[in-house]
């Protein structure tokens, strides 16, 4: 039995400067490269808080994508250097919660480099794939026999009411 | 006041340090007594669940839980507080972000297990443990006719508010007195704030903390016995890994009064979802570096650990909540579907 080709899920988080640009050029120039990848614009790559990441990640995504403008050339001076050391600090924060650093990618793309991105993004959704579906909320449900234990206190306990009163 | 009001404590999984600190309201403790009978408290008071249980629904007007969630029974308690009180308090860190136990999610509840119960013959295993047998508590029996039962206990432990509707919150591990007697005079008087907010201060440690703040450039952070620390400056600009900007205010600062950088028990301030993340942001801002490579050195060498760092207290009530279950390097070992046409190397052996 052949199952489906897994097709990850990566949201981006693109600068509205440089690599959305690059992206919105890449679609005019009618390149192709995978849809997988769900971009959300920001202002500055800057604005990427460590928490979107994070969320992104509790709430189903298999990668996350950042990119912004290369180091020297942020439109905000230098909120791209901010990201370039809150990338570092996930980086070494992800493995301790047994998320592999393969599915965070910190980009530089200027608005030029709509093919380069495109190459990237191609190049992270086949390393998702691989790494296969991250599916964070199967961590959090508990196997069946927490409820029927709690349904058991729930009888037992019922039963001492009522021998008592 | 003509009839005196219905309080219940109780405690799940935590240390008994949110007793203490209700204790440590001294002789305001009177005022309470005149104002609330204590219905129900393992802690102080001879109470029995089943009293709670023949109790009509809504009857308590506050509990004040603490603790966090980690056992069926727990979990049973939070329901049936929740049931019977117009007011449900999660009281102290454990309650309110899964506190030190919390620190369980990076493990799983056979990990636990292992550690606390097996004695390894290799001493790999708890070397006070003498448990040859391997005995690990089951949560059914059955023995000579008699069926006998423990609470399970679950892979993940959680907070109250992710057990049940919580109506408000007080933080702190312990909640300071203070602000214990504030949130006390605040329901006696009826002037809550709306239903799901943090009983206190909204603003951060730093707004609390007397040392004076300048522009933070840290080229190495540095643990507490490396650095003999300047009273007046800012920890954080001294290189310590201080939580305070991303901590909610109300203890006064007591830990860096006394050159203790802030270890984070207030939670997370107004407006932060994830204490960590919010840490890695304001933590990263500040590393004097735009070179990745020493960016990354600095950081390996100054904090080796970071979820005990950035989650000490909030692990339970954060984002990802937990550590994977199957963390991804190992789950090459798991089945996956491979694309048409792939080598198949384990079916020809």
């Amino acid at each position: 039995m052949q199952r489906e080709l897994f097709e990850p899920k990566i949201i981006g988080f693109f600068c509205n400067w440089c690599s959305y640009r690059a992206a919105d050029g890449a679609g005019t120039a009618r390149m192709k490269y995978p849809p997988n990848v769900r971009v959300v614009r920001l202002m500055c790559s800057g604005r990427a808080d460590p928490a979107f990441v994070l969320k992104a990640f509790a709430r189903g995504a298999d990668g996350v994508m950042i990119a912004g403008c290369h180091p020297g050339e942020c439109h905000y001076i230098e909120q791209n250097y901010k990201t370039m050391r809150r990338y570092a600090m996930l980086k070494q924060l992800l493995p301790a919660f047994g998320i592999s650093p393969r599915r965070l990618r910190l980009v530089w793309a200027s608005a030029a480099e709509a093919a380069q991105l495109a190459q990237i993004i191609e190049e992270m959704v086949e390393d998702v794939r691989t790494l296969g579906p991250l599916n964070w909320k199967a961590n959090l449900a508990e196997e069946s026999g927490h409820l029927d234990a709690l349904e058991r206190i729930y009888v037992e306990h019922r039963q001492q009411v009522e021998v008592a009163s | 006041m003509s009839e005196k009001g219905k309080l219940a404590i109780y405690w799940a999984a935590s240390c008994g340090g949110c007793e203490i600190s209700i204790l440590a309201i001294n002789e305001k403790l009177l005022d309470v007594a005149g104002a609330f009978d204590i219905v129900f408290c393992p802690c102080i008071v001879d109470t029995k669940v089943r009293d709670v249980e023949k109790m009509p629904d809504a009857s308590i007007d506050v509990c004040l839980f603490n603790g966090a969630i980690r056992t069926s029974e727990q979990e049973y308690m939070a329901r049936l507080l929740r049931q019977k009180s117009k007011v449900l308090v999660a009281f102290g860190a454990c309650a309110q972000e899964g506190g030190i136990p919390g620190q369980a999610n990076l493990h799983n509840r056979q990990q636990i297990f292992e550690t606390v119960y097996n004695t390894t013959p290799d001493g790999s295993g708890t070397p006070s443990t003498d448990n040859p047998q391997r005995h690990v508590p089951m949560p059914e029996l059955r023995v000579n006719g008699f069926h006998l039962t423990l609470p399970v206990f679950y892979d993940t432990v959680r907070t109250l508010a992710q057990t049940v509707p919580v109506d408000y919150f007080l933080p702190g591990c312990p909640p300071e007195a203070p602000r214990i007697w504030e949130a006390i005079v605040a329901i006696l008087e009826g002037k809550l704030p709306p239903a799901g907010a943090v009983i206190g201060p909204k603003t951060t440690c730093c707004d609390e903390c007397p040392r004076t703040r300048g522009e933070k450039k840290i080229k190495k952070f540095r643990r507490i016995w490396e650095v003999n620390p300047d009273p007046d400056t800012c920890l954080l600009e001294q290189g310590l890994i201080c939580c305070g900007p991303a901590t909610r205010a109300g203890c006064g600062a007591r830990c860096p009064q006394v050159n203790s950088p802030c270890i984070g028990c207030y939670g997370p301030n107004e407006g932060v979802e994830d204490q960590g993340a919010r840490l890695v942001a304001a933590l990263a801002s500040v590393i004097d570096s735009s070179d990745p490579q020493e960016i990354e050195r600095i950081i390996q060498e100054g904090i080796p650990d970071p979820v005990g760092m950035f989650y000490r207290f909030s692990l339970a009530g954060s984002l990802l909540r937990r550590a994977a279950l199957v963390p991804d390097e190992l789950r090459h070992e798991l089945p996956r579907p491979r694309p048409a046409g792939a080598a198949t190397a384990r079916s020809a052996s």
